[in-house]
């Protein structure tokens, strides 16, 4: 269900803004991830980036995307994802309302010589040193995908071996009346 | 009781209401093919899986119920695709069973296995891989519910061959029938939203110049009453799309007929010019609205369809109302007549006479042949339309013929008119008919079809003779694949390429009677109504008439492709000096 007026899905609520984050509750069955990207890729909807994982309750698993509005208009996506029958709930999320978080690891080139500069950086991000090397670490940062953005830009100056980020996950942010609301959606 | 998975499919399609089954068995669906010998359900073997589909939904257009087919594995599966995806575009309810390899044998690339769900994902309304016996009933049960309620589809429901085999214990289970089905991600939507149906109304009232823009989606919610009574009591206009012939009687003074790339004259250049279009089960399909930022520039909309998903999609409504056409039309109906009924419309008198100006003016029309030339395809239409009853129901195939058809016929009742309008599948015609004559026995069901349709899907008359489904075929011969020659001549500079066919290649009159019909040739005018009059009274077995036409006639009127509306042609002799 989709929230709408007159069955007219409203405007973009916050123009100006390329990607937004869909929440999207699901049946916790086989193909279903697969009947939501051939939808994206059929319609040309892109996808900019994806999490699933399953929720509290093993019927349902929530998807996190992160849609490019640019490539079709926002209503469109919702309503047409909407129409799959293993689709059950999806909230559209405003960058405002969510809480967002990523998870990013990456392996910096640190030989001994700047290898304190990069663990300096580390303290400052609240980062964690997963591994160390001869002439490298392996680092992981969790945060809202803008401190990773920030993060993997510092690193790119030391030399990235390797790097993969997760994609972001969000939930909405909690208002004390809706974190009311919420909840039977969760237990559908 | 203890039952098995291939009595239990059997059994829950006899729960569904299934009286008819068009398929054709093969090794992975062989288990569930025994218990039908048992079942009251008839099966009608076919030819062909692709003309197996096509019969389920030409049954489910006639009767509104669902069509069932049922095929094997494999190369069946893939040939039943363009069914489905043909029911997809249409909206057609239909539910299509396929068999597949034994679970364990499931992505090893077995004999005759192949993903027919993933294959089917993108034209289906949804699909089932059946993985257990003890899913069978509650699938079927959700199958039928899908297919039939909300926009309808088709739904496929692929079962491997291990939980229908008697012999294997994989096939075991308690039978069961759900009492309902719990579908969370499935809601279809039922009545509209009240304010958005007052504002609807108020639009209505204060329209001077207001189309109604009727679309399949009247057929599918059952409204042609409703929507007949809507129009007479605003005396408001109708255009009926493609798919919606026959949902506004065509002999009602408000008809206006058919809009699109080949709608008259008075339909496109009505919508062109309204104040107010008022939208009911119709998809803003491109071969209706032409180029659409010059579409009814100056219309209001009022878009009333059961997928929200469809308002907005291409234009985007004054008044959108998501919901059952049947019950918004009804609500808006009582809204009018809250709000003073006709009484408190604007005149429209000038907008009436402009509308008779037009249809004066831009008849459909066509020049006589003269002595010795072949057949006017129109010709042979109007005569056909004239010498059958008024509720013959008539199938069509794509192409010239289809647009004339739906053009020069008189649609005077509702599920009269079968044709193939999203997706445009050529060899739809012949299956679609026999589809529709099992499902209306009563009725006299008439096909018709291109000679480039026919060779398409014409052996199923082999299946119709066996099974003696009395249908009727007009082939209009023209011998060109003759759309396509249209556009070469038009587009292309008259470079003709890969159009022709033969006029005699192959004998169509011998090739009827081979597959044990009734074979007749016409090639003159005179020949015309006798030759219907014969196959109309012929009841025991299908009938072919071939008739010669002549190839270089075109359908007009015509917005091409990419145009916008108002640069409609007419025929050429209809055209200001
Ligand atoms: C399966 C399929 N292949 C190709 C086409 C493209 N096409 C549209 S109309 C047409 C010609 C149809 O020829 P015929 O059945 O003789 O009808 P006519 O136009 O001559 O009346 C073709 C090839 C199609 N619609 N469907
Ligand atoms: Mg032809």
């Amino acid at each position: 269900m989709v929230a709408t007026t007159d069955g007219v899905p409203a405007n973009d609520p916050t123009p100006g803004v390329q990607h937004h984050i869909l929440s999207v509750l699901v049946e916790n069955r086989p193909g279903v991830l697969t009947r939501i990207a051939g939808l994206f890729a059929r319609r040309g909807y892109n996808i900019h980036s994806l999490a699933v994982a399953p929720t509290e309750d093993e019927r349902f698993s929530r998807i996190t995307m992160v849609v490019d509005v640019l490539s079709s208009p926002l209503p469109q996506m919702i309503l047409q994802l909407d129409k799959l029958v293993n689709v059950i709930e999806i909230t559209e999320l405003a960058p405002s309302e969510a809480v967002e978080r990523e998870l990013l690891m990456v392996t910096v080139s640190a030989t001994p010589d700047i290898r304190g500069q990069v663990i300096e950086l580390v303290g400052v991000f609240d980062a964690r040193i997963l591994n160390v090397g001869h002439d490298a670490l392996t680092i992981s940062l969790e945060g809202h995908p803008s401190k990773l953005d920030d993060f993997e830009q510092l690193m790119r100056s030391y030399g990235i071996l390797a790097v993969q980020r997760t994609g972001r996950v969000a939930l909405p942010k909690l208002t004390h009346a809706e974190s009311e609301d919420r909840r039977p959606l969760r237990s559908a | 009781m203890q039952t098995n998975g291939g009595e239990a499919l059997i059994r829950s399609l006899e729960l569904e209401g299934v009286e008819v089954i068009f398929g054709l068995p093969g090794g992975a669906i062989l288990p569930v093919y025994d218990p039908i010998i048992d079942s009251p359900i008839r099966h009608i073997l076919v030819r062909h899986e692709q003309g197996a589909g096509h019969m389920a939904e030409g049954y489910a257009h006639a009767t509104g119920r669902p069509g069932v087919a049922m095929v094997t594995s494999g190369p069946a599966a893939t040939n039943i695709v363009t069914p489905l995806c043909d029911a997809y575009m249409d909206s057609v309810p239909m539910v299509v069973i396929t068999g597949q390899v034994p679970t364990a044998a499931l992505g090893t690339d077995a004999f005759q296995e192949c993903d027919t769900t993933g294959i089917t994902q993108p034209v289906t309304k949804h699909n089932f891989l059946v993985t257990e016996a003890a899913d069978i009933p509650r699938t079927i049960r959700e199958a039928f519910h899908i297919a039939t309620t909300g926009r309808p589809g088709p739904v496929l429901v692929d079962i491997p061959k291990d939980i229908v085999d008697p012999r294997n214990p994989r096939s075991a289970l308690e039978w069961y029938w759900p009492e309902s089905v719990d579908l969370p991600g499935y809601q279809p939507l039922g009545a509209g939203d009240p304010e958005a149906i007052r504002r609807a109304a108020e639009l209505i009232l204060e329209a001077r110049q207001p189309v109604i823009y009727a679309g399949g989606g009247i057929l599918k919610a059952r409204a042609a009453e409703v929507l007949r009574e809507l129009a007479e009591l605003t005396d408001i206009p109708v255009v009926t799309t493609l798919m919606a012939r026959g949902a506004f009687p065509d002999s009602h003074p408000l008809a206006l007929g058919m809009p699109g790339m080949h709608g008259n004259y008075t339909a496109v250049t009505s919508m062109q010019e309204s104040d107010l279009l008022i939208a009911l089960g119709s998809r803003f399909d491109d071969r209706v609205t032409g180029k659409v930022p010059s579409f009814a520039p100056n219309a209001k909309i009022i878009h009333v369809d059961i997928d929200r998903a469809e308002l907005g999609k291409v234009r985007r409504p004054d008044v959108g109302i998501a919901g059952d056409c049947r019950l918004v039309i009804e609500e808006m109906v009582r809204a009018i007549g809250e709000l003073g009924g006709a009484d408190a419309q604007p005149d429209r008198s000038a907008w009436r006479s402009t509308i008779s100006g037009w249809q004066e003016r831009y008849p459909l029309s066509y020049l006589p042949s003269e002595p010795g030339e072949l057949l006017k395809p129109q010709f042979v239409l109007e005569q056909l339309r004239d010498l059958t009853p008024s509720d013959t129901i008539v199938a069509s195939g794509v192409g010239q013929h289809q647009m004339w058809t739906s053009q020069y016929w008189q649609f005077d009742h509702p599920y009269t008119w079968i044709n193939s309008g999203g997706l445009g599948t050529m060899g739809f015609s012949v299956p679609a008919a026999i589809g529709a004559k099992v499902g209306r026995p009563d009725r006299m069901v008439w096909a018709v079809d291109g000679d480039g349709c026919f060779q398409m899907t014409a052996q199923e008359l082999v299946t119709a003779a066996a099974e003696r489904i009395p249908v009727k075929v007009a082939v209009l011969n023209n011998a060109y694949l003759g759309m396509v020659r249209q556009w070469q001549e038009m587009f292309y500079e008259e470079r003709y390429s890969e159009v022709y066919l033969s006029p005699d290649l192959p004998d169509y009159k011998m090739w009827a009677e081979a597959m044990g019909c009734v074979g007749i040739r016409v090639e003159s005018p005179e020949e015309v109504a006798p030759a219907i009059e014969k196959a109309n009274a012929i009841n025991d077995k299908p009938v072919v008439i071939e008739f010669r036409t002549d190839s270089r006639e075109k359908v007009f009127p015509m917005v091409p492709a990419g145009a916008s509306n108002d640069e409609i042609m007419v025929e050429p002799h209809q055209e200001e000096a």
